[in-house]
């Protein structure tokens, strides 16, 4: 495979950088909880369903702790005191606080290590769970081969759950890999998760652990007839980043988007709170052997993807690193990066090369997610086509380990169901058609393709030693990245942060952290 | 072509008044033969002549695709077309600020947001930021002219509640989620509230998006719509031309 020249000190120095920043960020974030985490927590419990008025049983217990001045011991060590002073499951003192019949009060008077014994073991019986889903996705893709890279992921967005169905079965016999449900616009901004199977959303579908069901059996049934393992995808992010991976991780899905910049600049969530609840959901993402995907590629839609490249792969190295504190694989880390140069551009092709082929020496073993255009895209489906054309073309060029196939229709709709049967049947075609391309390519030395490679790095690396230098938090309400500036305090679900107490207890932390191998530092 | 019939207006191919149209779909059948005679004869019902089914393909699950050419058989009259269009004439930035001192003789004072539970920005601070679009500056850069761009996702209350407290001349409302009707929904509930509150007739209220026009707004009742393609210049001319309006009557 031809490489470019790329400046190996530069690289390192930028790691290191990136280091350090990751290094700030878990400072902060190691003393802090946040209510979805401690949701998550008490899911992973088993505590599941929701009251008359809709609200999730972990809800309401969160809040009954988070009123009484508890949650900073941690919820589980309360849900296991009222376990044992009142002889209950889970479940059944979800359900008894729900009518006010647990009285917080009368269970603190139980000796912790009663109650942490309890928890270490419902931890490893919920964590057990996890592993098992893992094993059963490593049993079918042994059956099954891996499939050919690049995966071919195309998204679903219908909003009805089994309208989806429909739509991605269909994919899946047209040739898809992967089976993105994108989800619906309210979904970020809800502090709770819905429940049950959905039939109405805007712009994507809820994501619920039913939800999450249907599509997993759904597309194992079809995966089964066309002797392929077929990858499900959702989003771990938002204010339930953390829940929505452990039920990720729960129904086998394969890929999550999970990004705490994503949300902070998209979403206008508050730093602080996805940061923190962004470690936690990464630990559990690996024990699950999730792959992750990061969202950089969106900065492309807000900022000029000539002027800014190198923000993205700034944040790819920091996105890296904080997956790394979170024990995450380089193999299960989808970078996200973009085909998003403006089409009028001169020579905008050997930029849009040289962005994907950097990206890739850069992060040799990483998968990978390559976006399509969707900028650019207008109301012009023919030329749209050709678009994504190139787009496919730069991916098997450069050795993209998901291609996301555009649509079309960008510009217009979520995907119709004949948009994607193009779209796939465009991909396969280029594909197959130049599956060894890159290996007959060597790049020009010193010519534009790596000159400009080596500019976008060197711009990364000044960037990187900035943050570093004032910090990821300062950096953000500077605007580094996308154009977008978020103040520290302000967005969405700062309230939900807490710092733990001394006493606090989570078993889930502790256990994923061991099993991880990250340095296991209780009550600091 | 100089004696074109502008009464009877039909599609063009190849040959002066062929009709020629192409068209595209997915019908809920199987592949098959029938499949393709449906195509043909929904085709036929949409008033088309010589369908010919190209291309079809099988998509799974019981769908099939189809890619069509046919001549339709209607025509249109062109002539007795009316578009509801936007009157006002297009300033520049200088014009426009020029024309708010002299003719206004103060600030004014605007308010947007992309509302309910969109996330989409580029639109909204296309034309409201400093940097503007395409070349034109947006509305924040007008010396004449106060904008407060509240960004995305914005409560129709609280968009509301801010145009009340800087006292706003006109509210700006982006919407670019459309599926499912959600944008008619989000821009019906804003002008309800608006009207709830009587400041309706001291407010000038416009719509922006890709998929909204003038007309769609005038239907939802606002004052003025703006799609694709606009510059901050061209909602300020209609803003400014507006205002000296009702100032007169
Ligand atoms: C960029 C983008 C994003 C970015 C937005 C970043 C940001 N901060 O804005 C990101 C990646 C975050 C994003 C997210 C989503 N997106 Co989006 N996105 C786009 C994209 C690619 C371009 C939109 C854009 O920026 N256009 C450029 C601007 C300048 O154009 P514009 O908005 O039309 O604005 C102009 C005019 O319309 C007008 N105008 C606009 N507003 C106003 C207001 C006033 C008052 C006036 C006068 C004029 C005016 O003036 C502007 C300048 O000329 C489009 C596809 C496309 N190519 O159009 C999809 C698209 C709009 N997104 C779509 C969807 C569904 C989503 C999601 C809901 C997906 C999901 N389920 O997660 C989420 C949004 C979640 C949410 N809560 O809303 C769909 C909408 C489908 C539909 N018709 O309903 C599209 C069409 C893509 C698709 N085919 O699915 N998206």
């Amino acid at each position: 495979m031809g490489e470019l020249q790329l400046n190996q000190s530069l690289i390192n120095k930028a790691r290191n950088a990136a280091e350090k920043i990751a290094e700030q960020v878990d400072a902060f974030i190691m003393p802090r909880s946040t209510v979805t985490i401690e949701r998550t927590a008490l899911r992973l419990m088993g505590i599941d369903g929701v009251n008359d008025e809709e609200i999730p049983y972990v809800n309401v217990l969160v809040d009954q702790l988070k009123e009484n001045n508890m949650l900073q011991d941690g919820a589980v060590s309360w849900v296991c005191k009222a376990m044992i002073t009142y002889g209950m499951t889970p479940q059944e003192v979800a359900e008894a606080a729900n009518i006010d019949k647990i009285n917080w009060e009368a269970c603190r008077s139980l000796p912790n290590d009663e109650t942490e014994q309890l928890g270490f073991q419902l931890a490893e019986a919920g964590l057990l769970k996890i592993k098992e889903q893992q094993q059963k996705r490593n049993q079918m893709l042994e059956k099954f081969g891996a499939g050919k890279k690049p995966y071919l992921y195309v998204i679903v967005a219908t909003g009805n759950i089994y309208e989806d169905i429909v739509q991605a079965k269909a994919a899946v016999r047209q040739g898809a890999d992967i089976i993105a449900v994108i989800r619906t616009t309210a979904q970020s901004l809800l502090d709770y998760v819905p429940y049950g199977a959905t039939i109405e959303g805007f712009g994507g579908t809820y994501a619920t652990q039913e939800n999450f069901t249907i599509m997993r059996n759904a597309l194992d049934n079809v995966g089964e007839e066309v002797k392929r393992y077929i990858r499900l995808c959702n989003y771990s992010s938002g204010l339930c980043m953390p829940e929505i991976a452990a039920m990720g991780a729960l129904e086998r899905l394969d890929v999550m988007l999970n990004d705490a910049l994503y949300g902070i600049l998209f979403r206008d969530i508050n730093m602080q709170r996805t940061l923190i609840d962004q470690a936690f959901s990464r630990m559990i993402i690996s024990y699950a052997g999730i792959m992750i995907n990061t969202g950089e590629d969106n900065y492309l839609t807000t900022a000029d993807a000539v002027e800014a490249a190198h923000t993205v792969l700034a944040s790819q190295f920091i996105n890296e690193q904080l997956a790394f504190k979170s024990g995450l694989p380089v193999n299960l880390m989808g970078l996200g990066h973009a085909f998003e140069i403006n089409p009028d551009l001169e020579d905008g092709l050997l930029l849009e090369i040289a962005q994907a082929q950097m990206i890739r020496q850069i992060f040799p073993e990483a998968p990978l997610k390559y976006m399509p255009p969707t900028k650019y895209m207008t109301g012009n489906i023919f030329k749209g086509h050709i678009q994504d054309a190139l787009f496919n073309l730069v991916g098997m060029l450069t050795n993209q380990g998901i291609q996301l196939l555009g649509m079309m229709t960008e510009a217009m709709h979520t995907p119709f169901m004949q948009d994607r049967q193009l779209s796939i049947e465009n991909a396969k075609y280029i594909m197959n058609n130049s599956r060894h391309l890159s290996e007959e390519i060597s790049f020009k030395s010193g010519g534009k393709v790596e000159k400009r490679a080596n500019e976008v790095l060197e711009k990364a690396t000044t960037t990187l030693e900035e943050i570093e230098e004032m910090g990821l938090f300062t950096a953000i309400e500077h605007g580094i990245f996308a154009d977008m500036k978020r103040p520290f305090d302000g967005g969405k679900g700062l309230e939900g942060v807490f710092l733990k107490n001394e006493h606090y207890f989570n078993p889930f932390d502790e256990l994923l952290k061991r099993d991880l191998g990250l340095g296991v530092e209780r009550n600091e | 072509m100089s004696s074109i019939d502008f009464t009877h207006i039909k599609p063009y191919g190849d040959t002066f008044g062929d009709g020629a149209v192409q068209l595209s779909f997915t019908l809920p059948v199987p592949y098959g033969e029938e499949a393709k005679e449906a195509a043909r004869l929904l085709a036929i019902k949409m008033g088309l002549d010589e369908v010919q089914i190209y291309h079809m393909k099988d998509l799974g699950e019981h769908y099939t695709f189809f890619i069509l050419y046919g001549k339709v058989a209607h025509s249109i009259d062109y002539t007795k077309i009316t578009v509801a269009k936007i009157e006002t004439t297009r300033l520049d930035y200088y014009q426009i600020n020029e024309k708010i001192k002299k003719e206004i003789k103060r600030k004014i004072v605007v308010v947007g947001a992309c509302t309910g539970t969109d996330a989409h920005t580029v639109g909204i601070d296309a034309i409201m930021n400093m940097k503007g679009y395409n070349g034109e500056y947006g509305l924040e850069r007008y010396p004449m002219i106060d904008a407060y761009n509240l960004g995305a996702q914005v409560k129709n209350e609280d968009l509301l509640a801010k145009a009340i407290e800087v006292e706003a001349d006109a509210i700006l409302v982006s919407q670019v989620v459309t599926q499912k009707g959600i944008h008619l929904t989000n821009l019906t509930e804003l002008v309800e509230l608006i009207e709830g509150s009587g400041l309706r007739k001291n407010m000038i209220l416009i719509c922006g998006g890709p998929r909204i026009n003038h007309e769609l707004s005038l239907e939802l009742g606002y004052d003025a719509g703006f799609g694709s393609g606009t510059v901050a210049r061209d909602v300020a001319s209609y803003i400014v031309e507006e205002m000296i309006n009702r100032n007169r009557n």
